[in-house]
């Protein structure tokens, strides 16, 4: 089984379904780099190079650099999306999504609905998110809630390389508008990817660990967090259960409320802010659904509610880690003792 | 002379790194035998029973039920008697402190080239003696045989395949019964095994059995592990929920049907199913396979009990004795040169659900086929 | 061909559209003194010239973005009156199923992206359109309407630069009634309109949307150099607003004499009656009986809206997703 980073994969999905699908075409800023200059073509392929190598296989028609005119080129793919196109467009910090989230939560969102159900938007949305690389304020946020918040939306937040690209190929061939987000601090994680072409169903979480005293949910980069602190938990005789729902809409509410029905305690570890955030959202649902297996007090590890801090330190407190996971668990363990 | 010896804990299939003991299924200080089931572990693909690797006394056990121990540690000492309790905690703080290895001998399943496409093939063992061919069933892949591969290796070489369509092999555009028979010619062809043993499961069997009969030169023996094939009946209900299926609780369920418990069945069994049913191409290549060895309406559409009577060489057939997807009672009435064995308590996997006792099955078959090959 | 070389065919379906949307505007106005009409209506009475010496350039694989101001162009575009109605007054059988409202209808099939009740929201998705046109290799064009105000968003802005760097096949139709709801675009709007173009090496044009023969031949000129791959091209299109900005608004920034003089002096109809029939190219009797025959489908309509069923409640879960 071949071992791919992050980026590769979400390269390879890329090239797969522009290859089999001539209607799927790239946009956004520096997605090639270097057009209209007088040096190297492609000389990006994207902020973070996961576009690399698309220009070369699929011409200019299709991978098209655009000027720095989010709502412009962001209403583009939504109305070629609903016109007969499969764009998948890029913005290159989720935090830009101010300049153009009409585009993609008056528009693109509501077609299908407001027009009667006669509209189909296959709109892919990709952007970098996440906090961790020193970026400060306007290029480390999350956002994920707003786009889950807006009916109409799917939003896939893939944790591994693996799934980065079965649901990257899934987006692209779903018929609804999807924003995919990727943490930027995953790019050069690795992990088995296969040549092949697959798909991974939305709402659909993964399982990574199965243990019958508490269960963490946790998506993105966090949960690699919540491994660390499952494992750690693990030497103390704590064995907790880890889901990444890895679609925050439509959310695997099942899979969920199963494992804490076998679990009884709950932990969200979120790099969201708390206000309306996801773990939020998670914790209200299966206060909800599941009141009555609770041993103890739904937990939320988020960051403070405020915005990402520059200095490493302040940032580096900022962020969720295994340690807070860690006693977040003891603390619902020892509930009721 | 003091004769101490760790019991270990195994590795089954090349990605496990630790397991869990579950339980001892005898008491400290009982005299076990050699072969004798003694303590059942669990990893995230499947449960299972470790077997004393040596006849003595279980003086230890250093692991405790619900440990978590990684392959190669130690989980507890089988010795004798007169060994003292000092020379045994000796023992185990020297077995302790050495690190387990990570197992980079353990080879890894590769994709073999053929004439028709690459299939993935598990290659072990070596050696001069005819090689064995392991074949899984319908949604299974080489991993069924994870308990039985390293039992057979010792004397021959031994590779088990993932079908097309199945575990990493791609799926083919032809996929029916003749084509999966042709697809495992290729890989022997690929392989230089002109002619082997050939070990197949359900539709695996069935794969064998076809083999046999249209090329029985390149059969040396057929081992038949609950074939399709030898009758009518079998359970829809499993290959239409294993068909339909595409997330994990309804695939969770359709795997549990193959097991006398379900409990068997893991999350990681369930996910490196959907992983190789996700691939593009390969729901439609399970259902064309499907078609070609079932119809709703009447059952099982291949009559092979021909195949198996005009076969000339050493045949075994396994099943499992509350096989729950073809019945046990296929296995009826095949001719005397068969030998049959009913495994007591096994579902549609015995040589998962009883992977010793089936490995003693494997093991004297393939030395007698030898004696008379 | 220049509009006063149509055929009679032709100039006959551009006054039946015009006369349509006007006694469709005017109607709807009636019903919504009524109060059985649901929410807001902004109506565009006096600038149907606009919509439809633009529209009758394109065809169904054509695509055009609307405003919140849309009712004109989804009669020029071709959408049924019947069903457009019916959706404003909320029914089960308008043309978005009772789920959009005035400010949504659309009619995809017919090329109709959406009116759109966000000012400035429909530029960028006619650039998608184009963007669709240009990748699937078609000659089909898209068309942008848009008011003076939303020629200030930064939407219109970026959309004039996107298309002009990607070559695309849009026209940006910029539909001057002198107000962005209630403030005069002489004080909104920076500079000339039509000089915005400039700015961005566009072509453009500028006719008097009381004249559908101007606003048709600057028009054709537009579509041709789209559909032959020459890029953009705005059109500064004035026109009159005979109504508030929306249902509900007084209009008293504007003096009555001021509407009046709009209704009486600027009326595409009455200015398009004189032309043909001074020219002969049409009798006044075939434009009197035109009018009759508008009139019965407008009041089909109304009775037809009326009577049908508001939407089943299961309907208010339904299709936000394809597959949910």
């Amino acid at each position: 089984m071949p071992v791919k980073t992050f980026r590769a994969a979400l390269n390879e999905a890329l090239h797969q379904e522009m290859a089999r699908d001539p209607r799927t075409i790239v946009l956004g800023e520096d997605i090639t780099g270097g057009k209209g200059a007088t040096g190297e073509k492609d000389a990006w392929g994207g902020a973070f190079g996961v576009t690399k190598g698309l220009l070369d296989a699929f011409g200019e028609k299709r991978v098209i650099d655009t000027p720095i005119t989010e709502s412009a080129f962001v209403g583009a793919a939504a109305g070629a999306a609903v016109t007969g196109l499969r764009p998948v467009a890029e913005i290159m910090f989720v935090d830009f999504l101010g300049v153009c989230f009409d585009q993609i939560f008056n528009q693109a969102a509501k077609f299908r609905y407001m027009f009667g159900g006669k509209a189909v938007t296959p709109l892919v949305i990709r952007a970098t998110f996440g906090a961790g690389s020193r970026s400060a304020s306007q290029h480390s946020q999350a956002l994920y809630p707003l786009f889950t918040h807006i009916p109409g939306l799917k939003v896939v937040i893939p944790s591994t390389p693996y799934d980065a690209k079965g649901l990257l190929i899934e987006a692209i061939r779903d018929d609804d508008p999807v924003i995919f987000l990727e943490n930027k601090l995953l790019y050069d994680t690795t992990g088995d990817v296969p040549d092949d072409s697959y798909t991974i169903p939305f709402a659909e979480a993964a399982v990574l660990r199965e243990g019958s005293d508490v269960t963490i949910v946790a998506v993105g980069r966090m949960v690699s967090v919540a491994m660390d602190a499952a494992k750690a938990l693990a030497t103390e005789g704590i064995e907790a259960t880890v889901i990444d729902p890895r679609t925050a809409s439509p959310l695997d509410t099942e899979t969920i409320l199963e494992m804490v029905e076998e679990t009884g305690r709950l932990v969200i570890v979120d790099e969201s802010n708390p206000r309306c955030g996801f773990a939020a959202d998670i914790a209200a649902l299966v206060a909800e659904e599941a009141f009555d297996v609770l041993k103890g007090p739904i937990l939320k590890i988020t960051p403070p509610h405020t915005p990402v801090p520059y200095a490493p330190n302040l940032e580096d407190a900022y962020l969720p880690d295994a340690a807070r996971v860690i006693a977040a668990v003891r603390r619902v363990m020892a509930h009721g003792e | 002379m003091t004769d101490l010896h760790a019991l270990p804990m195994p590795k089954w299939g090349m990605t496990m790194t630790e397991g869990t003991l579950v339980d001892w299924l005898v008491p400290e200080g009982a005299l076990v035998e050699q072969g004798q089931e003694i303590a059942e572990v669990e990893t995230t693909k499947i449960a299972n029973a470790v077997e004393a690797p040596v006849s003595g006394i279980l003086r230890r056990q250093v692991a405790v039920p619900g440990a978590s121990v990684p392959v190669g540690g130690l989980l507890g000492v089988i010795g004798d008697a007169e060994t003292t309790d000092a020379e045994i905690e000796a023992f185990v703080s020297a077995r302790v402190s050495i690190s387990a290895e990570s197992d980079d001998e353990t080879p890894a399943p590769r994709l073999v080239e053929t004439v028709g496409g690459p299939i993935n093939v598990l290659s072990l063992g070596g050696g001069a003696g005819i090689p064995v061919v392991l074949l899984h069933g319908y949604g299974g892949d080489l991993g069924s045989w994870m308990f039985n591969v390293d039992a057979l290796a010792s004397d021959r070489p031994v590779y088990a395949i993932d079908l097309p369509g199945h575990g990493a092999s791609p799926p083919r555009a032809a996929s029916e019964l003749a084509d999966l028979a042709k697809a495992v010619f290729q890989v022997c062809d690929a392989l230089s095994a002109p002619r082997v043993h050939l070990v197949g499961h359900s539709l695996g069997g069935a794969v064998a059995l076809t083999i046999a009969s249209t090329k029985p030169e390149r059969a040396a023996s057929l081992v038949l592990v609950a074939p399709v094939g030898l009758g009518r009946e079998i359970e829809a209900e499993y290959l239409t929920a294993f068909l339909a299926a595409d997330r994990r609780r309804p695939m969770k369920q359709a795997l549990g049907l193959l097991f006398s418990d379900p409990d068997a069945v893991s999350s990681d069994m369930v996910e490196g199913v959907l992983r190789s049913k996700r691939r593009d191409g390969v729901p439609q290549a399970l259902a064309a396979t499907l078609e070609g060895f079932f119809d709703p309406a009447s059952g099982q559409t291949q009559e092979l009990r021909p195949a198996l009577s005009g076969f000339d060489g050493p045949v075994t057939v396994i099943w499992g004795d509350v096989d729950g997807i073809i019945p046990p009672a296929h296995a009826d009435g095949l001719p005397k040169t068969s030998e049959v064995h009913l495994v007591p308590g096994a579902g549609h996997m015995p040589m998962m659900e009883a992977a010793s006792a089936v490995n003693r099955l494997l093991t004297a078959h393939f030395s007698s086929a030898d004696r008379s090959g | 061909m220049a509009a006063m070389q149509l055929p009679r065919e032709r100039l006959r379906e551009a006054y039946r559209l015009m006369r349509t949307i006007r006694s469709f505007e005017d109607r709807v106005a009636a019903e919504m003194a009524t109060g059985d009409v649901p929410g807001n209506t902004h109506l565009y009475a006096g600038q149907e010239a606009s919509a439809v010496g633009v529209c009758m350039h394109l065809t169904d694989s054509d695509h055009i973005a609307s405003t919140h101001r849309g009712h004109g162009h989804s009669i020029a575009k071709g959408c049924d009156p019947a069903a457009m109605m019916a959706e404003i007054f909320g029914k089960a059988t308008g043309t978005c199923a009772g789920k959009g409202g005035s400010m949504h209808i659309a009619d995809l099939d017919r090329g109709m992206l959406g009116a759109n009740g966000i000012v400035g929201g429909g530029p960028p998705l006619a650039c998608g359109a184009a963007l669709t046109a240009r990748t699937l290799g078609t000659r089909d064009v898209s068309v942008a309407f848009s008011g003076d105000g939303a020629v200030n968003q930064g939407t219109t802005a970026e959309s004039f630069n996107l298309a002009r760097v990607l070559m695309l096949p849009v026209i940006f139709v910029i539909e001057d009634n002198g107000f962005g709801e209630a403030t005069a675009s002489s004080y909104a709007v920076a500079g000339r309109i039509i000089d915005r173009a400039l700015g961005y090496a566009m072509p453009a044009a500028y006719a008097d949307g009381t004249d559908f023969f101007a606003v048709h031949d600057v028009m054709e000129e537009a579509v041709q150099r789209a559909r032959d791959g020459g890029g953009p091209t705005l059109l500064h299109i004035e026109t009159p607003r005979y109504y508030g900005h929306f249902s509900g608004d007084a209009d008293t920034y504007r003096t009555p004499e001021e509407r009046a003089a709009l209704r009486r002096d600027r009326c595409c109809l009455a200015n398009f009656r004189a032309r043909v029939t001074e020219a002969r190219l049409l009798e006044a009797e075939e434009l009197d009986s035109m009018d009759a025959a508008v009139a019965e489908v407008i009041d089909a309509a109304v009775a037809e809206a009326r009577a049908a069923p508001l939407p089943d409640l299961f309907s208010l879960t339904t299709d936000v997703y394809v597959n949910y």
